[in-house]
């Protein structure tokens, strides 16, 4: 077990998520001397990627449903070599991160339904949450038995169940096929992949891949298993729409266009018990914006943190490795990692190698961005009483009339107009499909405006979570009792 | 006509005059409802005013408020006359608000002294040991940004009335609307709308109107069945409206919604448009909703929203014509009661421009009050 007590005068480093970014990070960060506290929502460290069967499930091969499992086993052997030097705080789902350099304090909530406060302070901070799965509405998406494929993957990972037994896979997205590979070899018939996206689209990107043969070899491994599965791959395909009276049991699949139009006439249908659907990853951003990061517009329109080669935000003493920065895979969140606990413990010169490895595989995970940006027709699949907002139960219609009767042009209007995003997700799944269907730049993931929008009172990119998880009143107001800082003085 | 913010005054304001068969164009510089009115809770009080001319235009403003839900249909609004019930933690408070709900009796206002042993007939869940309240009637709620889109649609669909969103005003000068987007825009009178912003739109015609923002968060709750059935707040939230001090002050208004989540709200500072979240706040706002309603402690805050209410000095708003340029009318300033003073604030300013005798004496709202006092 690893030292729990708070050194006095708090952590050099709060690392904010425990996937392979953030253990990166703290590995890299305890090996240079730096006291580091490492929290994640989830018991085991991993995140979505390494995502662990629970303890008491004793999977005698876990590694058998991952890739790049020896990577893991490594870093998980660095952090405990450190342990001394890291706090590994599991189960811990932050919910506010405020303060400034020198002087960080990280909120959680742990225990038993998520009950308990604890609160750590630290001199810097570093953002590795990751990401979660952008999910573009269709008729009869809301059907038991459609489920994300991300989430369809975490199920597998973390409690060694499929979704069903005849399982298509949909959306857009490299993860689909390592999706498709993991439910196949869990023993699930997978009757085809449902790619939006023309794969040929990578041969543009041919210097690109040619400098990431680990990628080719990556992308040729789940092909195989795909093939020796019997899965078949249809690029240029979506489910548009999922059939059943209690739970999935057929979908509609039809080719698109170029721009992901569905084309009439070439729907057929499929028998199925459930449907993995994915359009990509979206960056998990509500608490370094909370702190006033900036963000970039990723080539397929969704929002990242602004990070200089040290993987340093624009915020003083804030930091961010991994997806948050943008999605580009475990090995580019390694690397990240890797650098930005380095150049927190103060050590300029990073190791050329570990550059241009980053350097590679953004290039790649750039490419990846753009290839598998949703294309704008993918709201011809739609029909107006589709929901697109599961928790208020918004349709496609109500969007719709907001952005045609009152101009409605950006996610946060429709909120308030339709309530679409107000539930207990807050558009953490229907925000980047409100987004699209009014016709905002992309924004995808917490409302954030472009930088070109300048919105009275919301410019300045700011979000609309101050809590980024939810938070049982009592301890809310239990969470500070020390004396109002600045924050809450006059200025 | 041209008005300039598309938030819950300008909206009442455009509906007014396009009832009255004026043209319209509702100018934005963002989306509608993108400033105050989107982040609100949508307070029609009484019970929190003294008597005086901004009780007499809350009074009729409520009124009109419940023939808006008439017309426009109470789901559409979510307008719930609820009423409100005040309470306070001891005699001494208790006391002090009977008073004052005495001196709201004689302006008309309805207020039902309540004591200690029968407040948990209005409110089940709430705390023991408070030592008794009023209860106001009059209160009530709307969603103000489905408020202020159903009157905008309802001015639009007069066909007199053009929104302009994303569309900022550049320049002010009699009978011309400069903007960026759509040109210059030609008319008989502007009415600014523009709430918070209110005095960098009276910048643009020279005038002087000093609105400040006052920053406040408000917390909403995972949905819940019924728990709270009034607005309830504590005796002290009157004294923080008036307050001259810049320091925090709070005093938490919790009350449940249609939709089902609680809304917990009223913290009031001057920090300019500082979004950042303070956490000191949101845990005070907490401990009092947690005061009142100890069953609330155990409920999931979802999400908190922040908002800058627009404040005028003396806390009154500015309604009526510039001193120096007639056709020029404010309509801003209303600090935390914008939602609800929204209905007359529109039809004061509807009846100055139609020439009509307006339904009260608005001299208390002159936008010309503060030269007088600089000079």
């Amino acid at each position: 077990m690893t030292n729990s007590a708070e050194p006095a005068g708090g952590y050099d480093l709060a690392v904010v998520g425990a996937g392979p970014a953030g253990l990166a990070a703290a590995a890299t960060a305890a090996e240079h001397g730096l006291r580091v506290v490492l929290l994640d929502s989830a018991p085991r460290p991993g995140g979505q990627f390494y995502r662990q069967p629970a303890a008491e499930l004793r999977a005698a091969r876990p590694q058998a449903l991952h890739h790049h499992w020896p990577a893991f086993q490594r870093l998980l052997g660095r952090v405990d070599a450190a342990a001394e030097r890291v706090t590994s705080l599991g189960d811990h789902h932050v919910w506010s991160v405020t303060g400034e350099s020198g002087a960080f304090t990280v909120r959680a909530l742990t225990g038993p339904d998520q009950r308990q406060a604890r609160s750590v302070t630290a001199r810097q901070v570093l953002f590795a949450t990751g990401a979660h799965e952008r999910q573009l509405p269709f008729p009869g998406w809301t059907l038991p038995g459609v489920v994300g494929a991300g989430g369809a993957q975490a199920m597998l990972k973390a409690g060694l169940v499929l979704p069903g037994r005849r399982v298509v896979v949909a959306g857009s997205g490299p993860l689909l096929l390592a999706v498709a590979s993991s439910l196949a070899a869990a023993g699930a018939r997978v009757p085809l992949v449902a790619e939006a996206a023309d794969y040929l689209g990578y041969a543009a990107g041919a210097r690109v891949l040619a400098a990431n043969p680990g990628k080719l070899v990556e992308g040729a491994q789940h092909g195989a298993v795909l093939l020796r599965h019997g899965v078949r791959l249809r690029p240029r395909t979506a489910v548009v729409a999922a059939h059943g009276s209690d739970r999935v049991e057929a979908v509609t699949l039809a080719r698109l266009d170029a721009a992901w139009r569905p084309v009439p006439g070439t729907e057929w249908r499929v028998a199925c018990d459930a449907v993995a659907v994915g359009h990509g990853l979206v960056p998990q951003l509500e608490l370094p914006l909370e702190l006033g990061c900036r963000t970039r517009r990723l080539p397929d329109g969704s929002a990242a943190l602004v990070v200089d080669a040290a993987q340093r935000t624009t915020v003083p003493g804030v930091w961010a490795a991994g997806e948050s920065t943008g999605i580009g895979g475990v090995q580019l969140a390694v690397a990240e990692g890797e650098l930005a606990g380095r150049a927190v413990a103060g050590q300029t010169a990073a190791p050329r190698p570990l550059l241009r490895r980053r350097a590679r595989l953004r290039a790649f995970a750039d490419l990846m961005a753009a290839r598998h940006a949703p294309g704008s027709g993918w709201t011809g699949w739609l029909d107006d009483a589709t929901e697109v907002c599961r928790c208020e139960e918004v349709t496609v219609r109500e969007v719709r009339s907001a952005v045609a009767e009152l101009g409605a042009a950006d996610q946060r209007t429709v909120k308030l107009l339709t309530r679409a995003g107000m539930g207990w997700c807050q558009a953490r799944m229907c925000g980047p499909a409100v987004a699209r269907l009014c016709g905002a730049p992309s924004a995808d993931g917490p409302d954030v405006p472009g930088p070109d929008v300048a919105v009275a009172g919301q410019d300045d990119g700011a979000p609309t979570r101050p809590l980024s998880t939810p938070v049982p009143l009592g301890l809310l107001a239990e969470c500070d009792t020390t004396a109002p800082s600045s924050e809450g003085a006059p200025r | 006509m041209v008005v300039i913010g598309a938030g819950m005054i300008g909206a009442a304001c455009a509906d007014a005059l396009a009832t009255r068969g004026m043209r319209v164009a509702v100018v934005d510089r963002g989306p509608v409802v993108g400033g105050t009115t989107g982040a609100g809770e949508g307070n029609l009080l009484v019970s929190d005013k003294a008597p005086g001319p901004e009780l007499e235009l809350a009074v009729e403003s409520l009124r009109l408020w419940g023939e808006l839900a008439g017309e426009l249909g109470a789901r559409a609004l979510e307008y719930e006359p609820k009423g409100g019930l005040v309470v306070a933690r001891d005699q001494r408070a208790f006391a002090e608000l009977r008073a004052s709900a005495e001196l709201q009796r004689a302006a008309g206002v309805t207020a039902v002294d309540v004591p200690a042993d029968g407040l948990r007939e209005w409110e089940p869940h709430l705390a023991p040991g408070l030592a008794g309240g009023v209860h106001y009637p009059q209160d009530a709620q709307v969603q103000p940004a489905l408020a202020a889109a159903a009157l905008l649609r309802r001015a639009r669909a007069t066909g007199r009335v053009d929104l302009l969103t994303a569309t900022a005003v550049t320049g002010l000068a009699k009978g011309r609307v400069e903007t960026d987007a759509h040109g210059t825009l030609h008319c008989g009178a502007v009415v600014n709308a523009a709430g918070t912003w209110g005095g960098e739109v009276a910048a643009l015609a020279g005038a002087t109107l000093p609105v400040l923002p006052r920053r406040g968060f408000v917390l909403v709750t995972e949905p819940l069945p019924p728990l709270v059935r009034h607005k309830v707040y504590a005796a002290d939230y009157v004294a923080d409206v008036a307050s001259g001090s810049a320091d925090l002050q709070s005093s938490a208004v919790v009350e449940g919604t249609a939709a089902g989540p609680v809304l917990i709200g009223a913290s009031r500072e001057r920090v300019g448009f500082d979004r950042s979240l303070s956490a000191p706040v949101l845990a005070r706002l907490a401990a009092q909703a947690a005061e009142l309603f100890p069953v609330l402690r155990d409920v999931r805050v979802l999400r908190a929203y922040r908002g800058f209410r627009p404040y005028l000095p003396d806390h009154l708003p500015a309604i009526g014509p510039d001193p120096d340029r007639p056709w020029l009318l404010h309509a801003c300033g209303h600090e935390g009661a914008g939602i609800g003073l929204a209905p007359a604030t529109a039809r004061l300013i509807a009846q100055l421009l139609d020439g009509e005798k307006p339904f009260m004496d608005p001299a208390a709202f002159g936008p010309g009050r503060f030269e007088k006092e600089e000079s």
